[in-house]
């Protein structure tokens, strides 16, 4: 069992075989935390660009920390600080790198559809960090592989993606990959944020919040984008928190054992209260601690295509 | 070709028990020895090395498993990447005699892997190293300290070992190419 693709673009071109594979991949991985020296040499003389467009902390430092793990070494661009100011396209930035002979290529962008185009352009693994409104397939596979881990199976669990459905690359990456394990996706949020097209994807439109969540057995949170608020798809912030912020009343329509997840970074006190993030159910820093093991299985398997494709 | 058998269940087991005695005969002091198996046959053989320890001297000697997968040096021209396994090293190493255990002696790349994992793990006093089977044609200067039975092969030749306990069967075959 191998991946087919050189690059990982989206959960969307996976199949349910490579998914399991990835997360099969990323338990051994998860053990080697626990040593003392925390690096293997597997990777040693590839080299990881991380190419990001957008701001991010969590997401790149993962992806830094997973390569170094790896023995590999890695080269972070900053776009605020590079070429790209002066008006350098993808394409070219990409060739460039390739020139460089890099291994890797992470990239964040705001653009949907950026990574493909840069996957195709270039004969490195691209890995998507998340592009625009598409898809951001290492966040929804730890998301999966934090679930599989605390409840043990993903088919017939049902999963709550709460809050911007519309805009969330998360909510596209988790619907398309807990969908193809046989999870139950339900989306729930302001109508204007949860569109009734997810349900081509396999997810279950629901507006009601509490219908949503009884019997729920994983609630995914996501951020609400502050910026949107000025798009006036919602009345304010203090609504929007009194009917979708999960806080402990909400909580209780759900399973006992519920799990609490959230992509970071949160914004306390709209989305969800402290005491839900900091609560029992929250499992939000075992997902940062799983989002390292999951890319290093990401970069390990994707090196294994690189023997074919070349 | 057929395959030709090297070792039926009794040799395998009278290979063992040769190792076994070696390994009393030369370590005065057996509080200070550890096992480590490479997965996945060397582990059942460090277990039974164990055992057969443990019969005779009534001491209780850990057994560590290692999965070198992590630290192959063949990443690049093997299209399928091997799906690890755990290592689970749970004492220290530090001042320890360590003998490692596998099935087959090659190239002695595997060995090469197990033994950087192990220095990963903290500083053994010594590392031996104990194998069922040596095929020769080694690729590094790497000889083993106890060696159930020596053979000659060509390069080519798979040698496959079976174990009770994976494979219902103890045997050392012989395959041609």
């Amino acid at each position: 069992m191998q991946l087919k693709n050189k690059d990982l673009l989206g959960l969307e071109y996976l199949t349910k075989d490579e998914i399991e594979l990835i997360l099969d991949t990323a338990v051994p991985f998860k053990k080697l935390f626990t040593r003392s020296i925390k690096k293997v040499p597997t990777l040693r003389g590839k080299t990881t660009v991380l190419l990001f467009y957008e701001p991010s902390t969590r997401t790149r430092i993962s992806f830094e920390l997973a390569a170094k793990r790896l023995s590999a070494d890695t080269i972070n661009i900053a776009t605020q600080t590079s070429s790209v100011i002066k008006g350098e396209s993808l394409i070219d930035t990409g060739k460039t790198l390739e020139a460089m002979k890099s291994d890797f290529v992470v990239i964040r962008h705001s653009m949907s559809g950026a990574a493909h185009l840069l996957a195709k352009t270039i004969s490195a693994s691209v890995i998507n960090a998340g592009d625009g409104t598409h898809e951001h397939p290492t966040q929804g596979l730890l998301d999966i592989f934090t679930i599989k881990e605390k409840k043990r199976k993903i088919k017939g669990l049902k999963i709550v993606l709460v809050g911007d459905i519309l805009h969330s690359r998360v909510a596209r990456s988790n619907i398309w990959g807990l969908t193809k394990l046989g999870a139950e996706v339900v989306v729930t949020g302001p109508s204007t944020l949860v569109p009734k097209s997810f349900e081509k994807m396999g997810a279950k439109v629901c507006y009601k919040l509490d219908e949503a969540l009884k019997d729920a057995d994983v609630i995914n949170i996501l951020r609400i984008q502050l910026e949107r608020q000025q798009e006036h798809l919602f009345p304010s912030l203090r609504e929007y928190s009194l009917l979708y912020g999960m806080d402990k009343e909400k909580l209780r329509l759900a399973k006992e054992d519920v799990l609490i997840l959230h992509p970071g970074p949160m914004n306390r006190g709209i989305e969800i209260t402290s005491n839900v993030a900091d609560g029992s159910h929250s499992v939000i820093n075992e997902q940062v601690t799983n989002g390292v093991a999951v890319r290093m299985a990401v970069l390990y398997l994707l090196a294994g295509t690189h023997s074919v494709v070349r | 070709m057929s395959p030709k058998i090297l070792m039926n269940d009794k040799e395998v087991r009278q290979s063992i028990l040769k190792i076994k005695q070696s390994i009393i005969k030369e370590k005065k002091d057996l509080k200070n020895l550890v096992f480590i198996g490479i997965l996945t046959r060397g582990v059942y053989i460090a277990e039974r090395l164990i055992n057969e320890i443990k019969n005779e001297k009534k001491i209780n000697i850990p057994l560590g498993v290692i999965d070198i997968t992590f630290y192959r040096d063949d990443i690049d021209s093997i299209a399928k990447q091997p799906l690890a396994k755990e290592t689970k090293i749970n004492f220290d190493l530090t001042d320890k005699e360590v003998i490692l255990v596998d099935d087959v002696l090659f190239t002695g790349r595997s060995i090469r892997a197990a033994l950087d994992e192990i220095m990963d793990f903290g500083r053994p006093k010594r590392v031996q190293l104990a194998v069922l089977i040596d095929r020769g044609h080694r690729e590094l200067p790497i000889q083993a300290d106890y060696v159930g039975k020596s053979i000659i092969t060509d390069y080519k030749d798979k040698v496959k070992v079976k174990l009770k306990e994976v494979d219902n069967i103890d045997s050392v075959v012989l395959i041609k190419e």
